[in-house]
C-alpha cells in the first residue's frame, strides 16, 4: 500500500522525514524545508534590508543548500539582501582543490559573486606544511584557528554586514556535547546563539540560519533538488576528538529522533553562575583582529610555525605569554619541551 | 583540547613512571605503609590512609556546604546500591564519633522496591527486601520500605511545592550549631525515651489493583527511554511523600561523581538543559519543604567500589529496567556506555563534565519571588521550572514550525497565515485553548496534559500510548490545574496587572 503524502494528501510520498517522522512528497518537503528556514531567519530577526552578506562556501552540502536556499528565499520574499559567497582555501592537496572547484561551479550556477582567501597568502602556510610540522593529531587546532579568522579577514575585505555560514542542527547539537565533555563553561553559554553579537570594533556578525535543519534533511532536499556538491572528508583530521561526540549523537538520533532538537534545547535553556568567571572580548595587539587576550590565537600558533616550536600554543603557554608578546628567544629547557616529538 | 592535554600528562607520565617501578610503592600521605590502591594518577594510598581520606571526604561535603542543621531529620535514599550503602555507612560512621567531629542529624532511610515496574517476581522481591532489611536493623535508624505499587494512593499534594523556609545562612547556622551545643546535657536524656519511640515502618503490602494499573502504565510507555523518565519520576515522588508524612526536611541521594556525569549528559539529550543544576547540584531546593542533597557527590564510582570491597560494606544487587539490556536500548543506556568508554580513553572526562555541573544554575522564573508561587509554573511531573515559553528563535519553537509546516498544507502564498497560525499555537498552548492545528492528530486527554509539562516531560509523555493509565493523583492535579487556567482567562480582563499593585 502506497503512503500518501501526510501535507497535501494527493500525491504518493517519497521520503519520510527525519525530524518529525512525516511523510512527504518531494514539493511538500521542499516547501516544508524552505519555510522552516524562513521561519528560522524571520523569527531570529537575522538580516536587515539593503544589507550584504557573504555565505561562508566550502563547496560541502550545507554551504551549498544553504547558498541555494538562500538566494531562492531572498528572491521569493524579497529580503533585499545583496549575497555573494566566500571560501578559504586551507592549502590541502587533493581535497581543497577538488572542493573549491565546486565553488566555482555553484558560482556560476547561481550567478553569485565569489571571493577566495588562502592559509598561504594570510600567514605565509599551508596546511600541507603545517602537518609536516606538526604531525596528524593537533593540527585540526591550526586549521580551526586560522579559518575562523580567515573568514573574519575576507569578510572585511569584501566590506560585507554580515557572514552566514551553513552550521546545521547536528553541528550545534555536536558543540554542545563537546563542551560539555571539555569543561569549557565559556562556550558551552554561547555555543546555542543563532547570531554573534555586532558589539565590539572591527567584529563582523555571523549567524546560522540553517541551525534547526537536520543534517540528513538537507542532504535530501540536496539529493532531490540534485544540487552540485563535494562530499569527501579532510584527510587531515581522523583522530579529530570531536568525532567521539559526533558518533555519540548519531547514536542518539537512532534511539530517539528529536534528540538532537533536544539537544540543542538544553544549549538554549542552560544557565551559568554569576561567579562564574568569562573571557572579555578585546583586540589583539599586533594584527588587531578581536581577540580576548593581548595576543590572539593565530599570532600565537603563527609563532610558534615560525620559530619551529609547533606546540607552542597548544596546551597550557600561560606563562610564555609575556615572552612570546615581546618576541624574546626562550630558553634551552622551554625550547625542548615544546619541540615536536617524533614516536 | 583534552587530547592535546593528555599527550602532556601521558608524556610526564611516562617519564616519571621509569625510575619508580609499579611495586612496593609507599603510602602517598604517610609514607610508611605499602600502597594498596591508586585513586588517581598517581595517588597512591594505603589501607588506614584511604579509609581516612574517604570518611573525611563525606564529613568535608557536608561541612562545606552547610545545608544540614543539627537535630535536623533527614530521609537516606537507599536503593541497595554500592554507593547508598556508603553513603549509609558513612552517617553511621559520623554519627558514632566522638564530639566536635560527629554528625549531629538525626536519620531515617527509605526504600522504594520497584519490582512491580521491572518486571522481578515477588519471591525475588521479597528476597531482596528481607536482605535490605537486615542491613538495616543492624543500622539502629528508622526505616521505610515502600513499594511502587503506593502511586496509585499518593495524594495531590505531592505535586505542589511547599512553602520553604528561609534559606540558611551563616549566621542562622553559627547559632543553631551553638544552640545545640547548650542544650547537649539534656538531649542525653532524652535519648532514651526518642529511642523508643522510633517506629520501624514497613508498609508493603498494596492492593492486586495497583499492581495492574502500575504494569499498565508502563507498558502504555513505547521506549525504555521513557520508562527510565517515568520510574525516576514516579521514585522521586514517593521518597517526597515518605519525607513528608513523617517531617524530615532533608533527603540524601547516594549518586556519586560518575553516576552524576551520566545523568548530566543523558538530561542534555533528553532535553532537561533548564534543570540539569537541580538535577546534578549538591542540593535541589525545587520542591520548597523538602530539599534534595548529595553528599557522595564528590566520589567516583572507582573510589567507592574499592571501599566497600575492602572494609566489606554490605550492599545489595538489584536490577533495573536497564539491566542487561543492549547499549541503544534507551538514551540513558547509551549515554552510560558513552561516558564509561570515554573515561577508559581520557581519565578526566568524568571530573570534566562534573566540574561543568557545578557552574550551572537554575533560572528561576520571576513568579517564584512571590510569596506563595502558582503551580502553575513548575512541571506538572518533576516541578522544574517550565521551559517551554517559546522565544521567537528556539528549538521548541522550530520544533513547533516543523510539526505544523508537515501537515495538512496551509495555502502556500499566505505568509501571514503561517505565522499567524503559530503564534496562536504557541498562545494557546498557554492557556490550554483547544487548538486546530496541533491538536488535529491526537487524543484530546494528551494535549491538555502538554500545556503542564516542560519540554522533557513532554516527550516521555508523547511515548505513551494512553494519558489515563497515569497515577490518579497526577490526572486528578493536571484537572484542577486546567481549571483553574480557564478560570483565570474567563476573568483575566477584570483583573489588574501585578505591575499595578
Amino acid at each position: 500500500m502506497p503512503v500518501q503524502c501526510s501535507n497535501c494528501e494527493q500525491k504518493r510520498a517519497v521520503l519520510k522525514r527525519p525530524k518529525t517522522g512525516h511523510s512527504l512528497c518531494k514539493d511538500c518537503f521542499f516547501w516544508a524545508f524552505e519555510e522552516e528556514i524562513h521561519q528560522t531567519i524571520t523569527s531570529a530577526g537575522l538580516f536587515n534590508r539593503g544589507e550584504t552578506v557573504a555565505i561562508g562556501a566550502s563547496g560541502g552540502k550545507d554551504s551549498t543548500v544553504l547558498a541555494h536556499v538562500m538566494k531562492l528565499l531572498n528572491e521569493r520574499y524579497d529580503y533585499g539582501l545583496k549575497l555573494l559567497l566566500l571560501s578559504v582555501d586551507e592549502g590541502i592537496t587533493g581535497y581543497r582543490d577538488d572542493s573549491l572547484e565546486t565553488v566555482k561551479r555553484n558560482q556560476q550556477q547561481y550567478e553569485l559573486p565569489l571571493k577566495i582567501v588562502s592559509y598561504e597568502e594570510l600567514y605565509g602556510w599551508t596546511m600541507d606544511a603545517i602537518v609536516k610540522q606538526v604531525g596528524l593529531k593537533n593540527n585540526c587546532t591550526f586549521c580551526g584557528v586560522f579559518r575562523r579568522q580567515a573568514l573574519d579577514r575576507g569578510a572585511m575585505m569584501l566590506n560585507v554586514d554580515k557572514i552566514c555560514t551553513g552550521h546545521n542542527a547536528d553541528d550545534v547539537a555536536e558543540t554542545v556535547l563537546m563542551n560539555v565533555l571539555r569543561g569549557d563553561i565559556a562556550r558551552l553559554r554561547r555555543c546555542t546563539a543563532i547570531s554573534t553579537s555586532s558589539e565590539g570594533d572591527g567584529a563582523i556578525p555571523r549567524c546560522k540560519p540553517l541551525k534547526y535543519a537536520y543534517e540528513k534533511e538537507i542532504v535530501l532536499y540536496a539529493y532531490f533538488k540534485k544540487l552540485d556538491y563535494f562530499s569527501t572528508e579532510c584527510i587531515y583530521s581522523p583522530n579529530a576528538y570531536r568525532g567521539h561526540a559526533r558518533a555519540f549523537l548519531k547514536d542518539l538520533e537512532s534511539v530517539r529522533p528529536s534528540a538532537i532538537i533536544d539537544v540543542i534545547h538544553s544549549g538554549e535553556t542552560l544557565s551559568v553562575k554569576e561567579g562564574v568567571k568569562m573571557p572579555v572580548q578585546g583586540t589583539c595587539s599586533r594584527c588587531g583582529y578581536i581577540s580576548s587576550q593581548a595576543l590572539c590565537k593565530s599570532c600565537v600558533l603563527l609563532e610558534g610555525l615560525n620559530r619551529g616550536l609547533p606546540k607552542l600554543g597548544i596546551g597550557k603557554h600561560h606563562r610564555l605569554h609575556g615572552k612570546i608578546l615581546a618576541q624574546e628567544p626562550l630558553t634551552e629547557q622551554e625550547e625542548r619541551k615544546l619541540k615536536a616529538v617524533d614516536f | 583540547m583534552c587530547q592535546v592535554e593528555e599527550d602532556y600528562n601521558g608524556l610526564e607520565c611516562n617519564q616519571e613512571k621509569i625510575p619508580v617501578s609499579g611495586l612496593n610503592r609507599k603510602c602517598m600521605k604517610c609514607k610508611e605503609g605499602t600502597a594498596v590502591l591508586i585513586i588517581r594518577v598517581s595517588d597512591a594510598f594505603c589501607r588506614s590512609c584511604f579509609k581516612e581520606y574517604f570518611i573525611h571526604k563525606f564529613r568535608a561535603m557536608l561541612g562545606k556546604n552547610r545545608v544540614i542543621f543539627p537535630q535536623e531529620k533527614v530521609l537516606l535514599a537507599v536503593s541497595g546500591g554500592a554507593a547508598s550503602c556508603t553513603m549509609l555507612s558513612q552517617v553511621q560512621e559520623g554519627l558514632s564519633r566522638d564530639a566536635p567531629k560527629k554528625l549531629r542529624f538525626m536519620p531515617g532511610i527509605v526504600y522504594i522496591d520497584d519490582g512491580g515496574a521491572c518486571g522481578r517476581s515477588e519471591d525475588e522481591r521479597q528476597t531482596s527486601i528481607s536482605q535490605l532489611k537486615n542491613i538495616f536493623t543492624q543500622t539502629g535508624f528508622p526505616y521505610f520500605i515502600v513499594p511502587l505499587e503506593k502511586v496509585f494512593s499518593l495524594p495531590t499534594s505531592v505535586l505542589v511545592p511547599g512553602t520553604s523556609d528561609p534559606d540558611p545562612s551563616n549566621p542562622c547556622y553559627k547559632q543553631a550549631v551553638d544552640k545545640y551545643l547548650k542544650e547537649k546535657q539534656k538531649l542525653r536524656e532524652e535519648e532514651a525515651v526518642c529511642a523508643v519511640a522510633q517506629l520501624n515502618l514497613e508498609d508493603s503490602a498494596y492492593l492486586p489493583e495497583h499492581k495492574l494499573a502500575l504494569q499498565r502504565l508502563f507498558s502504555s510507555l513505547k521506549t525504555l527511554s521513557a520508562k527510565q523518565e517515568m520510574l525516576q519520576t514516579l521514585r522521586q515522588h514517593l521518597i517526597l511523600h515518605v519525607a513528608r508524612e513523617n517531617s524530615y526536611s532533608k533527603v540524601m541521594m547516594g549518586e556519586s561523581c560518575s553516576r552524576l556525569a551520566v545523568k548530566l549528559l543523558s538530561n542534555i539529550a533528553l532535553g532537561r538543559g533548564a534543570a540539569l543544576a537541580s538535577d546534578t547540584g549538591f542540593s535541589d531546593p525545587r520542591f520548597g519543604d523538602v530539599v534534595i542533597v548529595r553528599p557522595m557527590r564528590d566520589y567516583s564510582s572507582k573510589e567507592i567500589t574499592f571501599y566497600n570491597r575492602m572494609f566489606h560494606v554490605p550492599s545489595v544487587f538489584i536490577p533495573g529496567l536497564d539491566t542487561k539490556s543492549h547499549d541503544k536500548a534507551s538514551i540513558q543506556r547509551l549515554t552510560e556506555s558513552f561516558v564509561t568508554n570515554l573515561q577508559a580513553d581520557f581519565p578526566s572526562t568524568v571530573s570534566t563534565i562534573y566540574r561543568t555541573s557545578e557552574k550551572l544554575h537554575t533560572v528561576r522564573p520571576p513568579q517564584s519571588q512571590s510569596t506563595e508561587p502558582e503551580p502553575a509554573s513548575k512541571c506538572l511531573l518533576c516541578l522544574c521550572a517550565l521551559d517551554t515559553t517559546a522565544d521567537k528563535a528556539s528549538a521548541f519553537h522550530a520544533t513547533l514550525i516543523s510539526e505544523q509546516l508537515s501537515q495538512l498544507r496551509l495555502q502556500e502564498g499566505s505568509v501571514d497565515l503561517v505565522a499567524g497560525s503559530s503564534d496562536q499555537c504557541c498562545v494557546e498552548d498557554q492557556t490550554c485553548g483547544t487548538s486546530g492545528c496541533c491538536s488535529s492528530k491526537r487524543t484530546p486527554v494528551q494535549q491538555d496534559l502538554k500545556t503542564l509539562l516542560c519540554y522533557s516531560c513532554r516527550l516521555t509523555v508523547k511515548d505513551m500510548a494512553a494519558v489515563n493509565t497515569l497515577p490518579p493523583y497526577i490526572l486528578t492535579e493536571a484537572e484542577k490545574r486546567q481549571r483553574r487556567s480557564q478560570m483565570k482567562v474567563e476573568i483575566s480582563e477584570y483583573l489588574l496587572e501585578e505591575d499595578q499593585d
